[in-house]
């Protein structure tokens, strides 16, 4: 990996008008990191991305890159490219005039920039294809082509707005891969926008959780997956089953809650809010369905939980079971196809059983809307 | 009848009657040009003849209005371009609660009649020149410099409804695009923008062109010195006319027919180009036909269409209907010797009957006839009789 650029954003406030887009975001980029922001639509991800790439100024703060402050520097001025959602690939020039735009605007010859869009055609594996007007091709195409016309400009970072989600699965998954050898190669600094959770999860170094313009977790995939900061992120990221409650008893990073229909549950406190919780407050904790199992039914376990059998889904690699808690709590448990026959145990009761090291608890919040 | 046939006969007389409406006076206009007769006129047909063209082409008035009209035409199409496309495209920047009242003043020039538009253009550019002093009174109130001015705050506006319509297609996510892959606001501009507009700004040109060459009411109170074309038609109008003006329209309707043609002939070719290209219709291959001919019924006419004009022109050059034209004066002399002779037996009947002193009960059938029918036909009496006899 080549030295990427770092990009900080210090407590950076965008505003429109009353409406506040992005609140006191606080972020640091490592040079030649892959970088995701993740929220759901209309959180503030995409503003972010436009004011580090310099089309609006943050009301309040400073963004940094390079350790270099960017206010007053025009778009066109900024070490940074853009992939635009739409991708912006000019409809009335060709293949090669697209990606050597940067050079065009230069003042580069006609004959350098015929060879630079050779090499990048080769890179993204067009080859031959230069001659080409951008309605001719296909999405996946013109996906790579639009990657080409930002590395053209050899950027000290790249920003990606979403530039996934208009392709199909398999060609998406194909892109992720794609994207993180192309990162790796060049090695400076991406920043990517989704609100795809299996995209930030895949190919980030480290990703951004946010929420109506808050910024609720900065973390590797790994941690974000496993210890959720807030309930936004527990139940934004994958899926969870959440268990409100007040707290019981609290034992250094080990709480019990009492939950409003599932009985008394033992969970670890997520790192953020250990030694922040006592006894009474309003709780929520989180099991992944992949994270029961069938156990024997024990009143006293404080990690049994007992359900009814609604329904099940199967989804190729699982089974999805539905299951109904006491005073109809529902409950999600995922179960691996290990390729046996399976019985459908609909209808039947089950022992719900888990590992508390697995469960979180942490204070009450907002939940990710589905 | 079937209903069907009804309905299909119905529609056909519809068209023929919509088109004879659309169309005829044209065709009618066109005839004219081609009638020897002295005034516009199909019937009597006289003579076929080119010479209304010559008359056209020797007329000093005609061709310098022409040649006004092209150099006004194309400075308006200059000066309405740049302020409907700045109009446009300030429209689009501009505060979204200030868009409508914003719009609203932009097209109030195309209500406002063009009367108004000229006579406020002398007004205005007459006291802007005063308040300058008279070193710019030539430039003020030059014709060329009112007549563009003039057109053109009426014309910009037409131009911005294109550019306005154009614009709404374009994703300003491209000019960003450009703006961030390092081009200048100038160079986003130049290399995105203008290209993308210049289907719009080919068709406000033409619209724009035709529009200032048709103009009359703004141009007749701004033209000073420099009378276009349909100021010097009017003006031929008021003073009687004769077929060289038939022959103006034959040429400009050609003209446009042509224009018609050509773009019709390219939109197909091109059109089958890209089908060709994309394998949905192979490209015929063989036939008598060249290439740009081949499934393009409207370049075929075009060609035809050439062919007939040449072949036309040609033919002036040589033929000459004074033999047809002797004939048919001969024919008038004639006809107005016999009527001289009627009149004069008239006369000598009615004094016949003057100096026998009582009413005239005896006369001839014919005679009284003749003598009644006018006076009590017309309210005028005979005096447009006489006119339309000795056409």
């Amino acid at each position: 990996m080549g030295a990427g650029v770092t990009v900080n954003l210090e407590n950076v406030w965008i505003k429109f008008g009353d409406f506040v887009a992005v609140r006191e975001a606080n972020v640091n980029i490592k040079g030649g990191d892959f970088f995701s922001f993740l929220g759901p639509s209309g959180c503030g991800k995409t503003t972010i991305l436009r004011a580090v790439s310099g089309f609006l100024d943050p009301s309040e703060g400073r963004v940094l890159i390079g350790g270099k402050d960017m206010a007053g520097i025009g778009p066109n001025k900024r070490p940074t490219a853009l992939i635009f959602q739409n991708l912006a690939l000019f409809p009335l020039m060709k293949i090669w005039e697209n990606i050597t735009f940067s050079m065009e605007v230069a003042g580069a010859s006609a004959g350098d920039r015929r060879k630079r869009a050779d090499e990048l055609l080769d890179m993204i594996a067009l080859s031959g294809q230069g001659d080409k007007f951008p309605s001719e091709l296909s999405g996946g195409q013109k996906q790579r082509v639009a990657i080409a016309r930002a590395l053209c400009a050899e950027p000290d970072v790249l920003l990606l707005d979403e530039p996934l989600s208009a392709l199909d699965l398999k060609l998406r998954q194909h892109m992720r891969t794609e994207l993180r050898e192309i990162q790796q190669r060049v090695g400076i600094s991406f920043i990517y926008i989704t609100h795809d959770q299996g995209e930030a999860l895949t190919m980030s170094d480290s990703v951004a959780v946010m929420r109506a313009g808050i910024i609720d977790q900065i973390a590797g995939g790994h941690e974000i997956y496993d210890h959720p900061a807030t309930p936004f992120v527990a139940s934004f990221v994958g899926e969870n089953n959440v268990f409100r409650g007040k707290l019981q008893s609290v034992n250094g990073n080990e709480a019990v809650i009492r939950t409003n229909r599932s009985g008394d549950l033992l969970a670890q406190i997520t790192p953020t809010a250990v030694g922040k919780m006592k006894a009474g407050d309003d709780a929520m904790m989180f099991v992944r369905p992949e994270a029961l199992a069938l156990g024997e039914a024990s009143p006293d376990s404080k990690t049994t939980i007992s359900a009814n059998v609604l329904n099940e889904e199967f989804e190729g690699n699982s089974y999805s079971v539905f299951l109904e808690g006491d005073g109809g709590k529902q409950i999600k448990m995922s179960l691996p196809n290990l390729g046996q026959d399976r019985e459908s145990s609909k209808g039947s009761s089950l022992a719900l059983h888990y590992d508390a090291s697995t469960a979180v608890v942490m204070p009450a919040g907002e939940l990710a809307s589905e | 009848m079937s209903p069907k046939v009804i309905s299909r006969l119905a529609l056909g007389a519809y068209l023929l009657i919509f088109f004879g409406y659309l169309l005829g006076p044209l065709v009618v206009m066109s005839l004219t040009a081609f009638n020897s007769s002295g005034f516009p006129s199909v019937s009597p047909w006289a003579c076929f003849t080119f010479e209304w063209f010559d008359v056209l082409f020797k007329d000093q008035r005609i061709l310098n209005g022409i040649k006004n009209s092209i150099i006004i035409g194309i400075g308006t199409v200059i000066v309405s371009i740049a302020i409907g496309l700045s109009a446009a495209l300030v429209l689009t920047q501009v505060w979204p609660k200030l868009r409508t009242t914003y719009y609203t003043i932009i097209i109030a020039p195309i209500l406002i009649p063009g009367v108004v538009l000229g006579i406020s253009t002398i007004v205005f550019w007459d006291r802007v020149s005063r308040l300058l002093g008279p070193s710019t009174d030539a430039l003020f109130h030059n014709g060329i410099f009112l007549t563009i001015l003039g057109q053109s705050t009426f014309i910009a506006s037409y131009a911005m409804l294109i550019f306005v319509a154009r614009l709404a297609r374009f994703d300003p996510g491209l000019t960003e695009a450009a703006l961030d892959l390092g081009a200048t606001h100038t160079q986003a501009f130049r290399k995105i923008l203008l290209p993308f507009m210049r289907p719009a700004i080919a068709s406000a040109a033409v619209l724009a062109f035709l529009a200032s060459f048709e103009n009359y009411n703004t141009t007749t109170f701004t033209f000073g010195n420099y009378p276009t074309l349909t100021i010097e038609l009017a003006q031929k109008v008021r003073y009687g006319i004769n077929p060289s003006i038939s022959s103006l329209a034959f040429i400009i309707v050609v003209l446009t027919v042509f224009g018609a043609l050509a773009f019709e002939a390219y939109r197909r070719n091109t059109g089958n180009k890209e089908r060709a290209k994309e394998g949905k219709a192979a490209p015929k291959s063989g036939g008598i036909l060249p290439g740009f001919l081949r499934g393009n019924p409207a370049a075929v006419v075009l060609v035809l269409l050439c062919f007939t004009v040449i072949t036309a022109v040609g033919t002036a050059q040589s033929y000459s209907p004074e033999q047809c034209k002797m004939d048919v004066r001969a024919a008038k002399q004639l006809e107005i010797d016999l009527r001289i002779e009627a009149l004069e037996e008239k006369r000598r009947l009615r004094e016949l009957g003057k100096t026998h002193e009582g009413p005239d009960i005896f006369g001839t059938p014919e005679v009284e006839s003749e003598d009644k029918a006018p006076s009590s036909s017309g309210a005028f009496g005979d005096v447009f009789k006489d006119l339309e006899q000795g056409d």
